[in-house]
């Protein structure tokens, strides 16, 4: 029952093959029993997961059949979450307990899903492998040696060994997608906007994006159904429409244009990953699709203007983190000074300390110009090169990562970390839907392939997964250490 | 260009945080070599093109002037580290 997607675990729950408690029970015991090798959940709420449930099954019994109504989700410990410690994998945070909830967290809550924790991530979603985060590396379900990517790797690591049945993640920079990639699940990262950021700990604030990590394309429309959505709350979030994402899933792909970059297809790439990848845009073409080779010509400097613009928002953003109102405070500070410089310096990690220094750099008097204003230029001809492709092609396919996940420890060079997002940061940059979904295994781990829409075609992408995915069983593949008990 | 150790001093004050002596050329050469990475972008002319700050082009929406969030100071305050009379309290900064 546990490996169950989503739109299954309901046809079960609504014609009582199993309880939402037993469900909810199910995965605690699998977290009580995996969660030592994986580390993916910092935090586990067993108890109000049950009473959760117990109400779920009260409902259901009344005749409410919510689509999320008693499932059972992991929230990425970077969504404020009411009464339960949110740290976003820092220090700083190590004691936070948020006096209000995420709206996300809220519009889960008022759907009936069941929360059983809050997972582990890279220090304020700062990294590619969750080897920053404060509470040790989660490690791959597929390989307990190699990571599970990151930031939102707990999340990722969680729904790969069926610790849940779904669960959130964030993408500022490929934070869905190459954990899902590297975990063998479904990532989805909606247009900027698409999804409120209220409660949801800022890195990068024109970058950062929430959204659903699980175990088929169906799920994340179901998931999206009911994240999506104005909130007031957030500024920035979008004033556009909300379809039904389920309603589109079943369209013809027929004549369905697919772009691929050639420049994601290029050196650097690993055979398997591309083989993998290939292989799965044959099945597009039976399925009536014509593949076009396409330029995004500045793809190559989409990095460089990342690590200016998310250091810089990030160094903003996080200056809140004082030691004066909430968070670690250092140990018998001698002035306010003192007291600033050893909270942060004690409270942040190496990774979030370096890039707070690249962005405090970047904004600094006399290297605007040359830094944040060049690298929005930057961002200007990313999102010119997407608008030129999308006038030709529905949909734009390559690998999410160049190769599959990587031992721990592999990577010690800040820069070579930084490299991984190649095929994922532009698509941040510009603020477009994207989304990983599993397409084969090389040497027994998972290879992930990446779809980006234009702004706001959701549903478009969410259908070209999901004909992919009933006409294939890749997204159903497990890592047999931690089958049993299915 | 290479970061040398007093931008990282420099930077670090700016920032608010504590560099200990040992670890400044550490700092100093991972900086050094993420700034390599950016200034990639320095290879493309720019000129004519307009600045792109958000991916929305959007405006800021206004809302009617009203209050919409209760006081809840007690709670709030119960998070931070120290607190007397519904104040924060930091070291000392006036002699």
């Amino acid at each position: 029952m546990i490996e169950k997607t989503v739109a299954e675990l309901y046809g079960a729950l609504n014609s009582g093959e199993i309880s939402s408690v037993e469900l909810t029970q199910a995965y605690l015991d699998r977290i009580n029993r995996y969660n030592e090798t994986l580390n993916a959940f910092i935090t586990v709420s067993d108890e109000s997961a049950l009473s959760k449930a117990k109400q779920a099954d009260a409902l259901r019994a009344k005749g409410d059949s919510s689509p999320l109504l008693g499932i059972p989700l992991a929230h990425k410990d970077i969504f404020c979450t009411e009464g339960v410690k949110t740290t976003c994998g820092s220090k700083i945070l190590h004691n936070f307990i948020s006096p209000y909830d995420a709206t996300v967290v809220t519009r889960f809550n008022d759907a009936g899903a069941v929360m059983l924790g809050k997972t582990n991530m890279d220090e304020f979603a700062m990294g590619s492998s969750n080897e920053t985060s404060y509470f040790g590396p989660v490690r791959n379900p597929w390989d307990t040696e190699r990571v599970p990517g990151g930031s939102s790797g707990g999340s990722a690591a969680a729904v790969a060994a069926d610790l849940c049945a779904m669960a959130t993640g964030t993408d500022t920079g490929g934070s869905i997608r190459q954990p899902a990639a590297f975990c063998g699940v479904t990532g989805f990262k909606p247009s900027y906007g698409r999804i409120s950021r209220w409660g949801m700990i800022a890195f990068a604030s024109s970058l950062d994006q929430a959204g659903p990590i699980c175990k088929s394309a169906e799920d994340a429309a179901l998931m999206l159904n009911a994240m999506a959505g104005l909130d007031t709350k957030d500024s920035t979030s979008a004033d556009v429409d909300v379809e039904d994402y389920t309603a589109g899933l079943d369209n013809s792909l027929e004549g369905l244009r697919i772009g691929l970059p050639r420049q994601h297809f290029a050196e650097g790439l690993s055979a398997d990953v591309e083989q993998a990848v290939r292989d799965a845009l044959r099945v597009y073409e039976k399925l009536g699709a014509e593949l076009v080779d396409i330029d995004l010509p500045n793809n190559h400097l989409s990095v460089s203007a990342y690590y200016v613009v998310a250091p810089a928002e990030a160094s903003a953003n996080l200056s809140r983190f004082d030691g004066v109102r909430y968070g670690y405070r250092c140990e018998d500070p001698v002035d306010l000074e003192d007291m600033y410089k050893r909270t942060r310096s004690e409270g942040f990690g190496e990774e979030v300390k370096r890039r707070i220094m690249v962005g405090t750099y970047a904004l600094s008097a006399g290297f605007y110009d040359a830094y944040y204003r060049k690298a929005q230029k930057i961002r200007r001809l990313i999102k010119n090169d997407f608008d030129a492709a999308f006038k030709d092609v529905d949909i734009i396919i390559g690998p999410t990562s160049p190769h599959t996940a990587f031992k721990l420890g592999a990577k010690t060079d800040p820069v070579a970390m930084y490299l991984e997002d190649i095929y994922t940061i532009a698509v941040n940059l510009a603020g477009l839907p994207g989304m990983s979904v599993p397409v084969g295994l090389a040497d027994g781990l998972p290879v992930g392939m990446h779809m980006v829409a234009s702004d706001f075609a959701e549903a478009k992408l969410l259908n070209v997964a999901h004909q992919f995915q009933k006409n294939t069983d890749w997204h159903r593949q497990r890592a047999t250490a931690f089958t049993e008990g299915q | 260009m290479a970061f040398d150790k007093s931008e990282v001093e420099k930077v670090a004050q700016l920032a608010r945080l504590h560099m200990s002596e040992s670890d400044v050329d550490e700092v100093a050469a991972r900086i050094t070599d993420i700034l390599a990475l950016i200034d990639q972008m320095q290879s493309v002319d720019t000129e004519s093109v307009e600045p792109l700050a958000h991916p929305l082009d959007m405006t800021q929406r206004l809302r009617p002037d009203v209050a919409t969030e209760p006081n809840r100071r007690d709670e709030l305050q119960q998070l931070a580290p120290e607190t007397e009379d519904g104040l924060f309290l930091v070291p000392k900064v006036i002699e």
